[in-house]
């Protein structure tokens, strides 16, 4: 196990040194000066004396690079153009907010979608089961920035049952968590359906059938026993797409976190901002990964860590 | 059998609408309808009706005319990063999957390099390198997107390489790259366009989001993104400009999302 994480924790490796250098490239790509680019115009004259001896801006393209590697590694992103704060500690400051809202959006997705895809896999051809069909292709389909402005339209400017933006308690927090939720319902009622389908197929269930066991139990015991294992690495590996839906929705309700950080550092162009959130962001995201892939491997002992299962 | 009779409709239908729509976007120039950017002071922010039947924006546009221009755009660059992503997945596909070996290793690394980032955060770092525009915005979807043709027409050409068919045309002393691209590569063909269909509904989203964001095609010219977030400040007042250019989206990527879903079935593609 552990040989397993160590080996995965070292692919984190080329991973960071691929997404610094997309963001090395971005700061040469910009006209001007490179170490300006990163600190803003606004930054002392010490300070940008002390970045160009750092990155070393006479000693070519992967010296730069390397001196920039450094400059992280202490934990300098650099400052953002138009606040002149220092782009992790706000990361810092804003990233339990977006955790919050992600996992309020998980609350909800969750068992709603598991929910969904165990009754339409059970009344599969059904009515039931086409109307969720068609209801979660309309989750996947729907764009959440238009979603998300729709629902504001509604409960909060016309009918004001929730504050249209902000960031605080629950009230705040309800909207934003349902609109990025309806896309990660819609996936994991899917998911739930097909792996539900696939395991009523099963050889074991029949047996189960053939002794005569209750059929709750059977839906407990054996359905929903190994449905467990594929449903959790989904909800894992999804976890991406509350990052990416994060971007617009905390954009749309001001939920002061990294999506609306990384918007507001686009609109702006404010370049720093914009690579410390997607160097964090990434970090985050594989960081996930690996914890989902550790909890199936857990989950499951019929996988070996290190066999090719996948 | 009855599946048979029943899956070409359900196949159909979704097809049907996405070529009137985008052929009505094509086609737009030519219809006896409004320029897209004409602005007119007479008529700001009027609500639906006969003359504008999906109302007019700030600057007097008309909605509806601008969400058939803005079609061309968002389907086509759809469209458009499908077939690139196609292209290349199936070129590193069937490279990767018939040479094997180092080859192979690399490729594949380069795919789950690719796959381990947030998808959207890095087609957001490849538009804020790039200048915004209808390019970028298909270079930062392809770049994501060649990688699941990749990984797919891989694994199919394995399963076809070691066939009595393959072995025959070697023993007759046809080079690997005749094999390759007589032999091999027309197999996988269906299985690329099958797989164009079920990533579309995705693509049309990803473009919408991007120019939602500003890193699309550029002002005045209208996509279904960019009005939505040009017009989010007038929701309270006049609805319409946001109403209609979400439904599109809405409705196409819908569209998009049951032809893929007609195809998984009757391809029996697993979900992944």
């Amino acid at each position: 196990m552990a040989a397993y994480v160590l080996k995965r924790l070292l692919l984190l490796i080329p991973l960071l040194f691929g997404i610094t250098l997309l963001a090395f490239f971005l700061l040469n790509a910009l006209p001007g000066d490179p170490v300006l680019s990163l600190v803003g115009e606004r930054a002392s004259p010490e300070v940008i004396e002390n970045i160009r001896k750092e990155i070393g801006v006479d000693k070519g393209f992967i010296g730069q690079y390397i001196g920039y590697l450094k400059l992280l590694s202490h934990g300098d992103f650099g400052r953002s153009y138009h606040t002149n704060r220092d782009v992790l500690k706000d990361i810092v400051m804003k990233f339990p907010n977006t955790m919050r809202l992600a996992f309020a959006a998980m609350l909800i997705a969750v068992p709603l979608g598991i929910v969904l895809g165990f009754i339409s896999a059970y009344k599969r051809g059904r009515f039931i089961d086409r109307l969720i069909n068609v209801v979660s292709i309309t989750g996947l389909s729907i764009p959440i920035f238009w979603s998300a402005i729709i629902i504001m339209l509604f409960l909060s400017l016309k009918l004001k049952l929730f504050p249209p933006s902000g960031t605080g308690d629950i009230r705040f927090l309800a909207l934003p968590a349902f609109v990025l939720s309806i896309p990660a319902m819609a996936t994991l009622t899917r998911v739930t359906r097909t792996t539900i389908l696939d395991i009523l197929k099963m050889p074991y269930i029949s047996t189960a059938r053939a002794k005569g066991l209750p059929s709750i139990k059977i839906s407990i015991v054996h359905v929903l026993k190994n449905a467990i294992i594929p449903i959790v690495t989904i909800i894992g590996l999804d976890f991406g797409s509350y990052l990416n839906g994060a971007v617009v929705t905390e954009t749309i309700f001001g939920w002061d976190g990294i999506g609306r950080f990384t918007m507001d550092g686009i609109i702006k162009r404010d370049y720093p901002v914009i690579m410390g959130c997607i160097i964090f962001g990434t970090v985050v995201f594989v960081v996930v990964n690996l914890i989902t892939d550790i909890v199936y491997h857990y989950l499951d002992p019929r996988i070996r860590l290190h066999g090719k299962n996948k | 059998m009855a599946k048979i009779n029943k899956t070409p409709l359900k196949l159909l239908l979704p097809l049907l609408i996405i070529v009137f729509l985008f052929a009505a976007s094509l086609l737009s120039p030519l219809l006896p309808i409004y320029d897209p950017n004409k602005i007119d002071l007479e008529s700001l922010k009027r609500p639906p009706n006969m003359e504008h039947p999906f109302g007019t924006d700030n600057k007097g546009r008309d909605i509806f005319v601008r969400v058939i221009y803005g079609g061309k755009i968002s389907i086509g660059v759809a469209i458009v990063a499908a077939f690139i992503s196609a292209v290349i997945g199936f070129g590193a596909g069937i490279a990767s999957g018939y040479f094997g070996g180092r080859l192979d290793t690399v490729l594949m690394s380069v795919v789950d390099f690719i796959l381990s980032f947030p998808s959207l955060l890095l087609a957001i770092a490849i538009s804020v390198i790039l200048p915004p525009g209808i390019y970028t915005v298909m270079i930062a979807i392809s770049a994501v997107g060649w990688t699941s043709f990749a990984r797919l027409i891989r694994g199919h050409v394995l399963t076809i390489r070691d066939m009595s068919f393959v072995d025959a045309a070697r023993a007759m002393g046809c080079s690997d790259l005749r094999i390759l691209f007589l032999h091999i590569a027309p197999l996988c063909i269906p299985l690329s366009l099958v797989m164009m269909g079920i990533k579309l509904g995705g693509f049309i989203l990803t473009e919408a989001t991007l120019s939602f964001l500003g890193l699309g095609a550029q002002p005045p010219t209208a996509t279904w993104g960019s009005m939505i977030s040009a017009n989010r400040a007038y929701i309270l007042t006049a609805p319409w400009m946001v109403i209609f250019p979400g439904l599109a989206i809405s409705i196409t990527a819908f569209c998009f999302n049951m032809l893929g879903e007609s195809l998984k079935e009757r391809y029996e593609f697993k979900d992944n």
